[in-house]
């Protein structure tokens, strides 16, 4: 969000200052990223310490799997591309206003449907025209999931917080009753759907483990943060979110773009649950459920909307992820660690941007 | 048929129910009192995990429930006053803390789980019962809704106090005010921050409470992730009760129903997967509010931390 960065310091300044100003303002954002994730490392490394691990072994092995390794880094770029599609969706949502609670339900049954389809449409049709018709029948089901909570609040003024947490739920029963009833392969002995063949899956990128996918996730994000920042359309949506009583005087049809929100949010959840699926899980077992949603608002959120800045925290959320399951493999700890790390940082980076807000504050007094 | 429905059968489901909905109740009545003082309380489920660890851990050791319920309690309240802290005190973002303390507690739960039980997992004995005279005697629901333990009874008899808190005294009022206008709340001499402080502070101790019920009476045993979205479930009985706590002892028992029909079947050896009973009590509620759909009442300061002074 253009309106975020640095309003104050370039206002007066001349072209030279303006742009050392910027550089200094480019350091500070920096500072104010990595200090508090060093912060958060060192707390969550007492943490380590008191179960009676090497926190400097710990963080060691997630630096090495999740960042440096040829294999990590393939991996924590892989699990990029749902989250990005996710944080997509979110910013949709969150700058109209609209509280998309729901995204796990719309992930998980986009990500059913992908892998039921998938399977089917490669054997009538080239592999990537069944691609493109997978992703756009998962992001259609999402889309329609996301109707009731949309015309609910758009017409009855129902809560959407509610409706979607439900319709979360409810999206997380049905895409199990899909996968054991409906779309079962009859090949296995465990309930999942027909696998996708390696071949027939997206596109690794280049000589890499990469999922193109991620290619597609950065596009949505960004192509979403432009929408946003610098249509009309994007305009109307951020008027709706700031005020919706003078979105209505100012003649916006409010509960149409209520809706369009919904469908646009929850198709690209839709969009992540069949980007993981068709590159790089192949289908669905029945309980699958990895609730990257839940982990993404908050990201979206430190973010400030920004797309590009949810770029960066979603990688560093896959990093942490990745990093943290291989570590928790070598040392024992259990992966549940990770969680408890994710959930610092988020609070210590939180707490820093208070700081740094009050401390500009006094200092402009 | 017949042995489904038999009195034993129904008797059993219905003490099920009641098992279930408990957790919820407790949860939905704290949620309830957050949100009425204009606090989105997303951090329940942590503080229910919370609850739910601490509460176990406190009634092997000591070997006394009661002592097990106190630090379930405590547990809820010690997360309740970090969320106290960092979005009353200084107002961040009460969404972002929430879901940040829902999922470090999930994984700190689990990790010290992981490293104290997994490789006993040990069980609580069987609760104490108290038996209402006469009451109990009726047939079907007397063994299910009068065996109860003391700390049931406790739970239902604090919805109709709830009750009374807020349409009767002081403090129930300034909740709402906290939550629906915070300046006047101010410029009536009470310190808005307080008062929030004091509904994130109780609505800590319920869902402690709550998952201190779900790990030491409902399962006899804690497991990671043992609350399975039971918080986030109370978020949406307090947003469905409009304020009023009656609803939310509805709306628990209607969902305790619904999880408990689930265990019976998987016990009767009915073929429907889980899941479709899972889906039951959210299809019904999502019907009624297509059917019946209104504007949500909810408080106008929901979700915005109160700064003394800002326009």
């Amino acid at each position: 969000m253009s309106i975020d960065i640095a309003p104050a310091t370039s206002a007066t300044a001349l072209d030279a200052t303006a742009a050392m100003a910027t550089r200094r303002d480019i350091q500070h954002r920096l500072l104010m990223t990595l200090g508090p994730i060093l912060a958060a490392l060192i707390i969550a490394g007492c943490i380590l310490l008191a179960v009676g691990v090497d926190p400097l072994a710990y963080y060691g092995f997630v630096l090495k799997r999740g960042l440096l390794s040829p294999l990590g880094i393939q991996q924590t770029l892989t699990r990029m591309a749902p989250l990005l599609f996710l944080a997509a969706g979110l910013i949709v949502a969150f700058r109209a206003g609209m509280w998309n609670l729901g995204g796990d339900g719309q992930f998980l049954l986009g990500a059913v449907t992908a892998a039921a389809s998938a399977p089917v449409l490669v054997e009538v049709m080239p592999a990537w025209l069944a691609l493109i018709c997978s992703f756009v029948i998962a992001m259609v089901v999402a889309m329609i999931w996301s109707l009731v909570p949309a015309l609910l609040r758009a017409y009855q003024g129902v809560n959407e917080i509610i409706t979607t947490l439900m319709m979360t739920f409810l999206g997380t029963s049905l895409a199990n009753v899909l996968v054991k009833l409906m779309f079962r392969d009859p090949g296995t002995t465990v309930p999942q759907t027909r696998t996708l063949p390696v071949e027939d899956r997206l596109p690794r990128l280049f000589d890499t483990t990469i999922t193109s996918g991620l290619l597609l996730g950065l596009v949505a994000i960004i192509t979403v943060h432009l929408v946003m920042t610098r249509t009309a359309f994007g305009l109307k949506l951020r008027i709706v979110g700031a005020n919706p009583r003078a979105a209505i005087h100012a003649g916006l049809g409010v509960p149409k773009l209520t809706i369009a929100v919904f469908a646009i949010s929850a198709g690209l959840a839709g969009l992540a649950g069949a980007v993981d699926i068709l590159g790089v899980q192949g289908n669905v077992r029945a309980d699958w459920n990895p609730a990257y949603g839940l982990a993404v608002i908050p990201v979206v959120f430190l973010a400030r909307m920004n797309g590009f800045a949810a770029i960066g925290f979603v990688f560093l959320l896959s990093v942490l992820s990745i990093g943290g399951e291989s570590a928790a493999r070598r040392l024992g700890v259990p992966n549940h660690f990770t969680l408890v790390l994710v959930s610092i940082v988020l609070i210590v980076l939180a707490l820093a941007e208070y700081i740094d807000h009050r401390y500009n504050q006094s200092r402009k007094a | 048929m017949t042995g489904l429905f038999s009195e034993v059968f129904l008797s059993a489901l219905l003490f099920g129910a009641v098992t279930a909905a408990i957790p919820l109740l407790l949860a939905g009545l704290g949620e309830q009192m957050s949100e009425k003082a204009g606090v989105l309380n997303i951090g329940i489920e942590g503080m229910m995990l919370a609850g739910a660890y601490l509460g176990f851990v406190g009634a092997f050791y000591s070997g006394s429930l009661w002592l097990g319920f106190l630090t379930g309690a405590g547990g809820g309240i010690a997360v309740a006053l970090v969320m106290a802290l960092l979005c009353v005190r200084i107002g961040l973002n009460q969404i972002v803390i929430g879901i940040a303390l829902t999922l470090g507690l999930e994984g700190l739960t689990a990790l010290l789980h992981h490293f104290q039980f997994s490789r006993s997992y040990p069980r609580l004995p069987a609760v104490d019962v108290t038996v209402i005279p006469l009451l109990s005697a009726i047939p079907v629901i007397g063994p299910a809704l009068f065996r109860q333990h003391l700390i049931v009874y406790l739970a239902v008899a604090l919805v109709f106090a709830m009750g009374y808190i807020y349409r009767r005294t002081q403090l129930g009022l300034n909740l709402q005010a906290a939550g629906d206008k915070p300046a006047a709340l101010d410029v009536a001499g009470i310190d808005v921050v307080r008062t929030r402080t004091i509904a994130v502070l109780t609505t800590g101790a319920l869902a402690g409470l709550g998952g201190a019920f779900l790990a030491n009476v409902g399962a006899g045993l804690f497991i990671p992730f043992i609350t399975n979205g039971a918080g986030f479930l109370g978020i949406v009985l307090a947003m469905l009760a409009r304020g009023r706590p009656v609803w939310v002892l509805f709306g628990a028992l209607l969902f305790g129903v619904c999880l408990s029909l689930t265990t019976a079947m998987q016990v009767a050896g009915i073929n429907i997967p889980t899941d479709v009973i899972q889906m039951l009590p959210f299809l019904a509620v999502m019907v009624m509010l297509v059917l019946f759909g209104r504007r949500a009442s909810l408080p106008a300061a929901l979700g915005i931390p109160y700064e003394r002074g800002a326009r």
